[in-house]
């Protein structure tokens, strides 16, 4: 705003005041009245019409921002758009270690995200700074908060700095992307585009057409950088089919050995692949029956060499600290041998034959460990069935030869009710304290029975007298992934049970706690659902009354 | 206390309240204090309500000989701060900025045992000047200029016409009382905040009569870390009387409600940043102390400016800035969210330091969003 009405003056009167009236007469004097006093009205004169006479200023309309485009998606429904600000509004207190029965709502953001962009609902606009800020502090959040955030989000974060990250993830999210039909923008932004457009370009393609996006890759493949080469040959994961064999066995004389390995890595996963044949060779000369024996029984040689024919598919020659090379040439070579090819290589077993064998001198875990990665790899259900074993198998517990990252991985290639079974009768036979891992590759809601093995075993682990925070890993799951329809069987739990004399102190009041905490999640979860699932009528004068004395309680910034 | 932190509190004093915060927490303290001992004398009145009416008329004579020494105690605390103005500018401010706040402080205490306690806090608050960045003799000889003129106005107020000398009591520090007729109206309620200082928690809501086109401010207080307990829900409207203080301010008195707060889609009239600007200059007429006025501009929308930002009459070329208090909150972002780069009406307070957002609308359909 300008207004100062006589700027010479004003700044006369400012000088003589830094100054002192002593040192500097002052501009403004009148005759009786001392220096500092009529310094003083004058500036006092001055500051009342300078203030009196502020206007506006003039702002060029070419200084002004671009309008946000229009978001096409239909507005959340109130009662929602009230939840997720105060699920935005849930910061986690500094160093609080126990939340008593209050819901972790910052936790269910993610599950209240998911459920709007499947609903395709657009954010109410001014909680967008929240949704940024909350997003800048998770990445995870970050892909499902921008596609909700939605075009006015990306809009917003060009204007602050501490938004940047959304402009980075954009590519991604698709927008921007040319159609799929504009064949020459297509080829303009591969030729021209910045390299993270290019990816998602590639991606995008790859997903409506394999050949189309192979065809691109082609295009411009020799002329590519080694690192953009590896990038850019990833983006083949998506699609893969036996029709790109060709481009990736040529991919396997690279110069680059990552972009070899990668080559070699994808065109294992193709079963039907001369490489895959290659491997199947290779791999069972190493593994044989050994008939002489009384039980039937594996027996393993590991090659001697890693020769030129091994590297050029792949196989890493230099094993890592604390390896034999032997032992580690094998497990690549098993790892990139497809599967199908050990029935009929070993008298025509099943998987679950085969993982039942012995195994001799030792090979065993070595053995195994490889078939779990190439079953991972080749998303092969029959032999991670095989490999997983009985879920309430001694072993299955215990430090057996497939750890639990493997088993968790295992667990992702099968179903989801499968998964959810093979999980609960783990839970039900070991208990929980081995299960965080496995629980966390089962789909959500959880499957009613996973969900009642977890809350039985939660059950039992109370009555054993221990506290609840040894479980509270499981517990936070269970507040975010058991179905919100389970809460009517909790309500036994809430009381604070009779304490065994072997108990921990207090700890049945802390399982009461937990468990209320629990149920509290669980009808939130639901009454969340609800309000994205079912559009409410204009919500009643009452509701909007409650909610609004409640947002206006809280003590402002 | 660092130095950062000294000027950001005395920012936030400064801007956050348009006639600052501190200064009417002060004359609210005096206030919560009066009204207790008043409300005591009116229950002991009632219990020995046979006595005769002499002993009234000798309270109201007794009430009239205390505000009598109160005044004299305010010229003479006047007088004083007077002085201390005139030694200050004679030997000059730069030589201020080497005494730092003790002077200030010292000086404070001074006014608070004179009884003036909108005196004491803005001499407390010239401590912070010298202390906050660029320019700082300007505002310091602004403040000065702005503390001398009051301490004439209270020195001369006979010589004023009522509205004027009215505002310079509420200025110095004497509390008034709500004696307007009461005016019943479905209240909006336009944006509620608090402000706070060691003693005390200053909550601001700002209300708007549908009907009567008045915008209104009530003040409540609470002990220092304590939330006041009147708070209403911004957007909603109350149907109450109200009264009003005296001396042309915007402040009132809740009086009787009729029932609960309610939905209303009514939204206050908004005018142009030229109007809003004139709206300040108008008020200073009656309150030259005023550092800002409450107003809702009409269509506007937020542009950012390097580290500044304005509000641009989305029909014109012109536009106010926005306070420096208001671009380092978290609400600006809320606001600029709203807009999308479109136009939005913005409820706040416009002074001379810039525009200060509380509230604002989109431009279609919507509901009333905190900007603060």
């Amino acid at each position: 705003m300008n207004g100062t009405p006589a700027p010479d003056l004003w700044e006369e009167l400012v000088t003589s005041a830094l100054l002192g009236t002593d040192r500097r007469t002052p501009p403004a004097s009148a005759p009786g009245r001392p220096a500092p006093a009529a310094l003083l009205d004058a500036a006092a004169e001055a500051a009342v019409r300078r203030r009196a006479g502020l206007r506006p200023a003039t702002l060029p309309a070419t200084r002004r921002p671009e309008p946000a485009p229009q978001d096409p998606r239909p507005a959340l429904p109130p009662a929602a758009a009230r939840r997720l600000a105060s699920l935005l509004a849930d910061r986690p207190a500094a160093g609080a270690g126990r939340r008593g029965t209050a819901p972790d709502l910052m936790e269910l953001l993610p599950q209240w995200l998911a459920l709007a962009n499947a609903h395709g609902y657009a954010p109410p606009a001014h909680l967008l700074p929240a949704l940024l800020d909350a997003a800048r502090g998770r990445t995870d959040l970050r892909p499902a908060a921008l596609r909700f955030a939605g075009p006015r989000g990306l809009w917003l974060a060009r204007l602050n700095p501490h938004w940047r990250f959304a402009l980075r993830a954009t590519p991604g999210s698709g927008s921007g992307l040319p159609a799929a039909d504009d064949v020459e923008g297509t080829a303009r932004l591969w030729e021209e585009g910045l390299f993270a457009e290019r990816v998602a370009l590639l991606t995008a393609v790859r997903q409506r057409d394999p050949r189309a996006g192979r065809e691109l890759l082609a295009s411009t493949w020799a002329t590519e950088r080694a690192e953009d080469r590896l990038m850019l040959l990833d983006s083949l994961r998506t699609g893969l089919g036996p029709d790109d064999e060709p481009f990736l066995e040529r991919a396997l004389t690279d110069r680059s050995r990552n972009v070899r390995a990668t080559a070699a890595e994808l065109l294992s996963a193709l079963p039907g692949s001369a490489l895959a044949a290659r491997m199947a060779a290779r791999a069972g000369s190493c593994v044989a029956m050994d008939r002489t024996r009384g039980t039937p029984t594996l027996v393993v040689e590991a090659p001697h060499e890693c020769d030129a024919g091994m590297e050029r598919d792949g196989v890493l020659p230099k094993a890592p600290a604390g390896r034999g090379e032997r032992s580690w040439w094998l497990g690549q070579l098993v790892e990139a041998a497809p599967l199908g090819a050990w029935p009929a290589r070993l008298g025509g077993r099943t998987p679950r034959e085969i993982v039942a064998l012995r195994v001799a001198d030792d090979w065993r875990s070595e053995l195994h460990a490889a078939w779990c990665r190439a079953a991972v790899r080749q998303r092969d259900a029959e032999w991670a069935r095989a490999l997983l074993g009985s879920p309430s198998a001694p072993e299955a517990g215990g430090p057996g030869a497939v750890s639990l990252a493997e088993r968790a991985k295992l667990l992702a290639t099968l179903g989801a009710e499968e998964r959810a079974g093979w999980v609960a009768g783990f839970i039900a036979a070991h208990g929980l304290s081995e299960a965080f891992q496995l629980l966390g590759v089962c789909a959500v809601p959880w499957a009613a029975p996973l969900g009642r093995a977890v809350v039985d075993a939660l059950n039992i682990a109370r009555d054993a007298g221990s506290y609840p925070w040894s479980f509270s890993g499981v517990m936070g799951l269970a507040e975010r992934c058991l179905d919100p329809a389970e809460a009517g069987r909790l309500n036994a739990l809430l009381a604070v049970p009779d304490e065994p004399e072997d108990a921990s102190p207090g700890a049945g009041g802390y399982w009461a706690e937990a468990f209320q905490r629990l149920v509290t999640t669980l009808r939130l979860r639901a009454a969340m659902t609800e309000e994205l699932t079912a559009p409410m009528p204009e919500a009643s004068a009452e509701a909007t009354t409650t909610a609004a004395a409640e947002a206006g309680s809280v003590p402002s910034a | 206390m660092t130095e950062q932190g000294v000027r950001r509190s005395a920012e936030q004093v400064s801007a956050v309240a348009p006639d600052t915060a501190s200064r009417e927490a002060g004359s609210g303290l005096d206030e919560v204090v009066e009204q207790r001992t008043t409300g005591a004398g009116g229950s002991s009145s009632g219990s020995s309500s046979g006595s005769s009416a002499s002993s009234g008329s000798s309270r109201s004579e007794a009430a009239r000989r205390r505000a009598e020494r109160r005044a004299e105690r305010i010229t003479a605390g006047c007088t004083e701060l007077e002085q201390r103005l005139a030694d200050l500018l004679r030997a000059g401010l730069a030589a201020a900025e080497q005494e730092g706040y003790g002077l200030w402080e010292e000086t404070a205490a001074r006014m608070v045992d004179a009884q003036a306690p909108g005196l004491a806090s803005r001499v407390r608050e010239l401590g912070a000047v010298p202390g906050s960045g660029p320019d700082w003799p300007v505002r310091l000889l602004e403040e000065c200029a702005l503390l001398h003129l009051l301490d004439q106005g209270w020195l001369g107020r006979e010589r004023l016409p009522e509205g004027l000398a009215a505002a310079v009591r509420t200025r110095v520090g004497l509390p008034g009382r709500a004696q307007g007729p009461p005016l019943r109206d479905r209240w909006l309620v336009l944006a509620q905040y608090d402000t706070a200082d060691a003693r005390l928690t200053t909550r601001r809501v700002w209300l708007y009569g549908v009907a009567s086109r008045r915008t209104a401010l009530l003040l409540s207080y609470g002990a220092a870390g304590r939330a006041p307990d009147l708070a209403l829900p911004v957007g909603l409207a109350l149907d109450a009387e109200v009264s009003a203080f005296p001396g042309g301010t915007p402040r009132v008195a809740l009086g009787e409600r009729f029932g609960p707060p309610v939905a209303c889609g009514a939204r206050p009239e908004g005018v142009t940043t030229e109007g809003a600007a004139a709206c300040y200059g108008e008020a200073l007429r009656g309150d030259p102390w005023l550092e800002s006025v409450p107003v809702t501009l009409g269509r506007v929308v937020p542009v950012p400016d390097g580290d500044s930002w304005w509000l641009a009459d989305a029909d014109a070329d012109t536009a106010l800035p926005l306070s420096p208090v208001a671009r380092s909150r978290p609400g600006l972002w809320r606001l600029v969210a709203l807009s999308g780069g479109a136009p939005v009406s913005v409820f706040g307070e416009c002074g001379h330091r810039g525009f200060t957002p509380l509230t604002a609308w989109p431009g279609g359909e919507g509901e009333a969003v905190p900007v603060h």
